[in-house]
């Protein structure tokens, strides 16, 4: 293969392989913690247990298969919207080994009850070494591909590309900061409520830009590709790339409404999270807008199913969690399962179905091949996990909104009516649901594995060759 | 307020926040224009092949909603604190919702406690009413530690049988949850040894006729008397004001296991009763004392 004439394939082909392993991995042990809370005898053995499982989880699907789809996508948008190879030659296979590195390091170290107690941040300090390399690397390749393009435009998706990792940077350096005990044990640069802070700016952003801004890069490449139309709105794009960066930053204190943070704070935090609601829903209008003359395609063609179905998903909770972050509000939601219907909503829904659409886009294309292996199946996978989500996200909320409202029950002579225990018991028919609706998903995920062995096995790897000349423009 | 070092800061939060919402209006509005210099079906850029963007105007039902958050953002600004130390128009503040939230439940439940104002506690054991009252205030503050039925579990007494720590009398219950019990047995393990202190945990286990070395027993009773029967009492039957346990009763808060009897005397135990004084008041305290009582009469109740 001509490393001068073709396409980087190789590391895209690595990335999307792994995201599907890991999205396995991540959503087995998602089935699993959700089984605990219905049955808490599974609590098999200290590394087999809810506290240590949990971070594993929400680690494995999130960076694990969500960070291999970002990479597996990002390096391929890249190339193909800038026509060129890759910056930085053995640089990109680095961050794949570096990455695969992190991620299981993260299952091995949790498990063992090794992690800082930041939410979304467990690792201990030399792995978040070991990821600010990989993602400076990262930058490195990403930005310098963009220096060397042959278009003279950046495409949008390389502007949530960009902003994604540039703060994902930022956000990971300045939150992990720690003061190292031991090898396996540091504590925190920050103390008390900005320490609290600082999480909850990162935990937010992280949301923001790992999981949003970064789908969206997505989401601008693969629908007009898929759906071949254009995409709708060159301006509405403008606007709600700056609105969505620059606002998110703000959002972070809605975590900490009725907590120990300043009013002022908890009022920012609030207000700028309801200004987010615009811009974020200016993605979902340029996404499903782009399917206008072109609806009839989505009877027939899975893939897009998948990707304009994440939109709805992805519209539905960015207007629940402005809502959520309004302080009234907050007081029934917060601390109960609605939050994690949102969360769910919003991952199974949005990143899921968005990186699931990409992937079956993209691995044809990786290994020679015009589609999947079997179309039927990614339409089977479309409708077991969409059934999956509803299930899930329907169960948490009913359960969500009656703890709320246990929780603040009074009686007439200011005692509580109901102890935590009950909002609990009450909770088990809920937990049963979620579990099934847990289990759809991933077996979701069995079907699209088998798919992408089958295509991967009758396909050859194979490498795109850079167009020579760039395409006219006006 | 003391959230800033100086009020340098409070400035800067409060113009870059304004400043901020001026300029995503700014950005909204300037691409709100219905006109678009260049053609809406093409903005002439193309990639990979066949992408190409078009450049419909903005959608008016959403520059409408952008305008909406922001206008509501600016509002609330100016109602509720946000803007640095600008405590907002209506002067809100969490703390004073608390206070008021208080002070009106207080308010709206002075009536109903002040019906059991006066009454003895065992004649509120014997008000059906009040016993309602007490054990939804149980449930509430008392059952995480004492369970449910009050039977209690290891190390936190049981309250349904007549063995009192610190004395069973209505007076004493209700001193118990004012201000709270701290019950130490200091440890013995350095100053007896591992020996001497399972010799005395015989002499322990002999009190309650269990079965013992009675070589160990007979070396623990010396020991016993010079140490331990200053708060045990000499026949190792308790003493209530010191909150010394009878060791001669059937009733244990730790265990009689000799393993559980070494480890007791071995480290010791601190046991904390936490007062509710503060907390609960002394109306809602007199219910909840009345309802403990009633659990180990139940003549007295109705």
């Amino acid at each position: 293969m001509d490393l001068k004439t073709t396409y980087n394939y190789s590391v895209v082909r690595k990335f999307s392989l792994m995201a599907v392993v890991w999205g396995i991995v991540g959503m087995l042990v998602g089935v699993i913690i959700a089984a605990q809370l219905l049955w808490p005898e599974l609590d098999l053995a200290p590394w087999l247990s809810y506290g240590r499982l949990r971070p594993l989880h929400t680690n494995a699907v999130i960076f694990a298969f969500g960070g291999s789809v970002l990479f597996a996508t990002s390096y391929y948008v890249v190339q193909r919207t800038c026509h060129a190879r890759l910056f930085g030659g053995w640089l990109a296979d680095l961050t794949f080994w570096g990455w695969q590195a992190v991620i299981v390091l993260a299952a091995v170290t949790l498990p063992l009850g090794i992690t800082s107690g930041k939410e979304y941040a467990e690792l201990e300090w030399p792995i978040d070494i070991l990821i600010a390399i990989v993602w400076v690397s990262y930058a490195i390749v990403f930005f310098g591909t963009l220096v060397k393009r042959k278009t003279p435009h950046i495409y949008v998706a390389n502007w949530f590309f960009g902003a994604f990792i540039l703060t994902v940077a930022i956000l990971h350096i300045v939150n992990s900061a720690a003061m190292p005990v031991t090898f396996w044990k540091s504590y925190s640069a920050y103390a008390g409520v900005q320490d609290a802070m600082v999480q909850w700016w990162y935990g937010h952003n992280a949301v923001g830009f790992f999981l949003t801004a970064g789908f969206l890069g997505i989401m601008y490449y693969f629908i007009p590709k898929q759906a071949e139309r254009p995409i709708y709105s060159y301006r509405l794009s403008v606007v709600h790339f700056w609105a969505l960066i620059f606002t998110y930053m703000w959002a972070g204190p809605h975590h900490l409404h009725y907590t120990a943070l300043p009013d002022w704070t908890q009022s920012l935090g609030m207000i700028f999270s309801l200004i987010l609601l615009a811009p974020s829903w200016g993605g979902m209008i340029n996404g499903i807008m782009t399917l206008s003359g072109a609806w009839h395609k989505l009877r027939t063609d899975p893939i897009l199913k998948f990707l304009i179905v994440s939109l709805s998903f992805y519209g539905m909770s960015t207007f629940e969690g402005p809502m959520m972050s309004i302080k009234t509000v907050n007081a029934l939601s917060h601390y109960t399962d609605w939050t994690i219907g949102h969360v769910h909503s919003g991952a199974l829904g949005w990143v899921g179905l968005v990186s699931m659409g990409a992937l079956y886009y993209l691995i044809p294309r990786m290994f020679g091949r015009k589609e999947m292996w079997s179309v039927p199946l990614i339409e089977l996978h479309f409708w077991v996990a969409t059934v999956g989500i509803v299930l899930y996200i329907a169960a948490m909320w009913i359960a969500g909104v009656m703890q709320g409202l246990m929780w603040r029950a009074v009686s007439p002579d200011g005692t509580l009516t109901y102890s935590f225990v009950e909002s609990v018991k009450a909770t088990y028919p809920f937990y049963a649901i979620r579990l099934v609706g847990g289990l759809l998903y991933f077996s979701g995920m069995l079907i699209m594995a088998w798919n992408v062995w089958k295509t991967v096995a009758s396909g050859r790897a194979t490498d795109a060759s850079i167009p020579l000349a760039t395409p006219a423009h006006a | 307020m003391s959230d800033f070092t100086s009020g340098f800061w409070s400035l800067y939060i409060g113009i870059i926040t304004l400043v901020s919402i001026a300029a995503c209006a700014v950005l909204l509005q300037s691409m709100s224009r219905r006109r678009v210099s260049t053609d809406p079906e093409n903005t002439g850029h193309v990639w990979d092949e066949d992408l190409v963007e078009n450049n419909n105007p903005l959608p008016r039902w959403w520059i409408w909603l952008f305008w909406i958050t922001i206008v509501f953002g600016l509002v609330y600004l100016s109602l509720y604190p946000g803007l640095g130390t600008w405590a907002g128009a209506w002067k809100w503040s969490s703390a004073g919702a608390y206070q008021q939230e208080i002070s009106q439940a207080e308010q709206d439940l002075a009536p109903l406690y002040a019906k059991f104002a006066g009454k003895t506690i065992p004649q509120l054991a014997a008000d059906p009413q009040a016993q309602a009252v007490g054990q939804r205030l149980f449930l509430n503050y008392c059952a995480q530690c004492h369970s449910s039925d009050g039977g209690g579990s290891k190390g936190f007494p049981n309250l349904t049988d007549r063995d009192w720590l610190h004395g069973g009398e209505p007076e004493n219950i209700q001193a118990s949850i004012l201000n709270g019990r701290t019950g130490v047995m200091p440890p013995f393990g350095s100053v007896l040894g591992a020996e001497g202190v399972k010799d005395v945990a015989h002499y322990v286990r002999s009190l309650s006729d269990l079965t013992v070395d009675g070589v160990r027993a007979g070396r623990g009773k010396v020991t016993f008397m010079q140490t331990c029967a200053a708060c045990h009492g000499p026949e190792g039957k308790g003493n209530p004001a010191v909150g010394a346990p009878n060791l001669t009763d059937k009733t244990w808060l730790y265990g009689s296991s000799e393993a559980t009897i070494i480890e007791t005397v071995t480290k010791g135990r601190t046991n904390v009763m936490p007062a509710h004084k503060d907390f609960l008041g002394e109306a809602r305290v007199n219910i909840l004392a009345s309802y403990v009582y009633g659990l180990s009469h139940p003549e007295v109740r109705q």
